[in-house]
């Protein structure tokens, strides 16, 4: 066998157009799984969100066309960072379209966020482009390192499945 | 919205090099004075633009921080400053980093979900095709 690396998991971040960004990667596994770790609460809290000293406040999504969904972590000192919007288009196992605002927008106006999820020979790729109202907020965007709220992540997450994995 | 904070990035001064960054003339400028300085009018001969439009360009770059003029008075020549280039690529690095991190966390979850979707696949769904194509 060969190692993951070989796989194709690198991930790739371009900017497709001047009011855009996306972010592609590939994952070894169906596309039911991705998008159910997508689309559940209980499994997008295990791998979105939460740096050191950060956890989950709120993680509500309706998961359908026109339902909302709101998302708040807690920080240290009381911060407190906040985003929710609204899907747009839900398309089992294939494509997510959301609305995303920041309580805090740091850029102007809403985003537009769409997931396509596509499997071939049981890995799926996921290509998410996210499409600012402007060239000006795409940049905002990419200078700021609290992008998509996700950067506080990682080591919570880490330790949760290091947990689960030795269980 | 800075609960992170910007650690020792500007945001000011990020976004004058993203911008800087832009344009396909002013990289190939950056890239030419990556080599050493230059006059504005050794600057000027690559490309099909007069000397007054590279200075346009040079003045962005200049404000950035990105270049500076060398100390000859005559030839005025321009030359590359390394470190808002650095904080651009710092930022960079940290926001691929970031997704990077994440996605790997989604593998981790998924190889669990895999193992656990296994036994119950039938009972979940019942025409899932899944089955047969993963177990070859």
């Amino acid at each position: 066998m060969t190692t993951t690396k070989a796989t194709g998991k690198a991930l790739q971040i371009t900017t497709p157009g001047d009011r855009e960004i996306r972010i592609t990667r590939s994952f070894d596994a169906p596309r039911q799984l991705v998008w159910d770790a997508y689309t559940r609460p209980d499994l997008l809290k295990r791998w979105l969100g939460a740096m050191p000293g950060w956890s989950w406040a709120v993680c509500e999504m309706d998961v359908r066309e026109g339902g909302r969904y709101r998302w708040v972590w807690r920080g240290p000192e009381g911060a407190e960072l906040g985003l929710g919007g609204e899907y747009r288009e839900v398309v089992p196992h294939e494509r997510l379209v959301t609305t995303e605002k920041y309580d805090q927008a740091w850029y102007p106006g809403e985003a537009v966020g769409t997931v396509e999820f596509t499997e071939r020979d049981g890995r799926t790729t996921l290509v998410t482009t996210l499409r600012y109202e402007s060239k000006a907020a795409r940049d905002a965007v990419l200078q700021s390192p609290a992008t998509s709220g996700m950067e506080m992540g990682y080591a919570l997450l880490d330790t949760l499945l290091a947990s689960i994995a030795t269980a | 919205m800075q609960p992170l904070g910007y650690g020792s990035l500007s945001p000011a001064r990020l976004d004058a090099t993203f911008a800087a960054l832009a344009d396909p003339t002013r990289r190939a400028i950056l890239a030419r004075l990556a080599s050493g300085e230059a006059s504005v009018r050794e600057l000027a001969e690559p490309f099909s633009m007069s000397q007054a439009a590279i200075s346009k360009h040079l003045k962005v770059l200049e404000r950035a921080g990105l270049i500076s003029h060398g100390r000859d008075a005559q030839r005025r020549p321009r030359k590359l400053e390394a470190q808002p280039l650095a904080e651009a690529n710092e930022w960079l690095e940290r926001y691929r980093q970031f997704w990077e991190e994440s996605y790997g966390r989604l593998d981790e979850l998924l190889e669990e979900m895999k193992r656990t979707a296994k036994p119950r696949t039938s009972e979940r769904r019942a025409t899932s095709k899944r089955k047969g194509r993963r177990e070859r």
